[in-house]
């Protein structure tokens, strides 16, 4: 009896452990913390039914480097979004896609697009979910098409496994494809620059004598379109660049006139690592992008009213204020978000 | 047990099944759900819509083929005679004339009852716009979504005609957005030639007419010389605007 009464409780052991084993194989997968940052708002993007969870994120990150995504193998996410580059594409004015196509505008940096809530330079894409999908299908970009991606994918290890790892089956639609890119890309927050550790009163936060210069000099003349500490109010402004723009920018998205030659405000972080600079990449130091200001701007039709408010165009800013501005928007580099190893290439 | 003793038993139990059976379907009108068949047949005026082919002419004496036609009918929602409203959770129709496995849509699940008239969306809801990834009839790899300027492409006309100004005369009428100023977002209602009878035991039919004429002509007559392509924007809400007016009828509906 006591033999048995052993057995069984073995056997009990044993079936618990198992069903213990089990429960954890089919439970939901574990959470990653989406955290904003005490000096950031709320984020815009909430991860309603996509909450982030370590394997759709690894999935995102596997996908972000796939060059299974283009049409010929040939490029990946991140062929133009490169990580020391804080996800923009340096050197390259305009992207460079498949079969040698140029696109036309310049690959913006990736971070912080939780608090986005409109894409692309002309903000014509209205959800972080689907800001992938023009470079997927674009003929400059990667030139695929949603359904063959969906078909190499699922006849690709170890992308079955990992879909069933992120969503509970092997199943692969462009929804779950499009929510596992963002469980990636909207966990790339960059906050953790000098600039942030200023205002968090960090170590190591300690402004020298030129970025505090930098500071209240761009706290005056900058800060109203690259407000903090997003460093951009997410708005569409004409900086001047031409008198005659060669393309309408954000009256392709709004069919506004008063919207020609419009462009959003970019983010001014990580900002000495993302050259060139502008929509069309067409200034390749802040030297040249501070200069446009101070002596570039041209009367537009829809010229920003900031860059309008003194006698002459633009905004008056000495060398040495430049200089001092410049000192400063170095404090927005975040090397710890350029170093993050969850975010490098697989 | 003997076998006949077996079947006896079986027997038994299954007059009890039916017993119970019989018991629930007492109500068969307010009780328990059923399914619908909705049945789209395209036409260009009277005549029956023969793709790629057939040459019609618009309200101003346009003439023209259809080479292309989809659609949205989404937020089905059907409506007794004393005015409730069942609205169809995740009723998101993608209709191809050119898919005839898409011409006919099940919506099931609906609480049976008697119906007399049904409201839907031509197009997706606004909210489902600005909802980032979908699946389904929403994915974007139907070719029914704007990729550099996100949003459903509400409705899909394409077709030649010798006024274009198109390269090869081509017509293109991308009908979408559901922003201001350009909201092309369009709700009809429509009556029931009878009531529609949703019950547990039947599927019914409601068969729709589709009118493609309708798109060209009502509040304002389209000239193809002028209009012949676009992807959304003020065109597509003179379309619309048209649209919203006799492209779908309720023809019949086979209880």
């Amino acid at each position: 009896m006591k033999r048995l009464f052993v057995l069984f409780s073995l056997l009990a052991c044993w079936l618990t452990l198992a069903i213990g084993c089990k429960k954890n194989d089919s439970e939901p997968q574990t959470e990653l913390r989406f955290v904003v940052p005490s000096n950031f708002p709320e984020a815009v993007y909430k991860f309603e039914n996509n909450t982030v969870g370590q394997a759709g994120f690894e999935l995102g990150r596997h996908l972000f480097f796939e060059d299974a995504l283009s049409i010929d193998n040939s490029v990946n996410c991140g062929t133009c979004h490169q990580q020391f580059a804080a996800f923009a594409n340096l050197d390259h004015s305009v992207s460079h896609g498949v079969n040698d196509c140029f696109g036309t505008r310049n690959a913006p940096p990736l971070f912080n697009l939780a608090w986005q809530k409109e894409f692309m330079w002309d903000g014509g894409v209205n959800h972080i979910e689907v800001s992938g999908l023009n470079a997927l299908v674009d003929p400059c970009e990667m030139a695929n098409s949603l359904d063959n991606i969906t078909s190499t994918l699922s006849k690709k290890q170890p992308y079955p496994d990992l879909f069933k790892k992120a969503f509970g089956t092997p199943e692969i639609n462009s929804q779950r494809i499009f929510r596992a890119l963002t469980q990636f890309t909207a966990m790339m927050v960059s906050a953790t620059s000098k600039y942030d550790k200023h205002i968090r009163k960090e170590v190591g936060g300690e402004f020298t004598a030129a970025e505090q210069a930098g500071y209240i000099l761009f706290r005056d003349k900058c800060s109203k379109c690259h407000s903090e500490p997003l460093f951009t109010d997410l708005s569409y402004r004409s900086n001047g660049l031409d008198q005659d723009p060669k393309e309408n920018g954000r009256e392709k998205i709004s069919r506004q006139a008063s919207d020609q030659g419009k462009f959003k405000v970019p983010s001014l972080r990580n900002v000495e690592l993302t050259r060139p600079y502008m929509h069309d990449g067409r200034f390749f130091s802040l030297e040249d992008v501070l200069e446009h200001y101070n002596s570039g701007v041209m009367d537009h039709i829809n010229l920003d009213p900031e860059l309008k408010k003194d006698p002459v165009r633009g905004i008056a800013l000495s060398k040495t204020e430049q200089q001092q501005i410049i000192s400063f928007l170095k404090t927005l580099t975040d090397n710890e978000f350029i170093r993050d190893k969850r975010f490098a290439e697989l | 047990m003997s076998l006949t003793s077996m079947m006896r038993s079986a027997g038994l139990a299954l007059l009890c099944l039916a017993a119970i059976s019989c018991k629930k379907d007492a109500d068969p009108q307010t009780s328990g759900t059923g399914n619908v068949n909705f049945e789209f047949e395209h036409r260009v005026g009277t005549q029956a819509l023969q793709m790629n082919t057939q040459t019609y002419t618009n309200a101003n004496g346009d003439d023209f083929k259809v080479t292309g036609f989809k659609y949205y009918v989404s937020n089905v929602t059907l409506v007794k005679t004393d005015g409730s409203k069942t609205k169809i959770p995740e009723s998101y129709l993608l209709i191809d004339a050119a898919d005839a496995a898409s011409r006919l849509q099940k919506l099931e699940k609906i609480p049976a009852g008697d119906y007399t008239s049904v409201e839907f969306v031509i197009g997706v809801d606004e909210p489902r716009n600005f909802a980032g990834a979908q699946t389904g009839a929403l994915d974007p790899s139907k070719g029914m979504f704007w990729t550099w300027n996100t949003g459903y492409i509400f409705l899909k006309f394409e077709g030649t005609s010798s006024k274009s100004t198109q390269p090869s005369n081509q017509l293109f009428f991308h009908v979408g957005g559901a922003k201001e100023p350009a909201n092309a977002v369009r709700s009809v209602s429509l009556a029931l030639p009878v009531a529609l009878r949703v019950r547990t035991d039947t599927e019914p039919d409601m068969h729709f007419i589709v009118d493609i004429a309708a798109l060209f002509k009502g509040k304002t007559n389209i000239s193809f010389a002028s209009i012949s392509g676009f992807h959304g924007g003020a065109n597509g809400i003179l379309v619309a605007d048209n649209y919203v007016n006799g492209l779908f009828k309720v023809d019949h509906i086979h209880n």
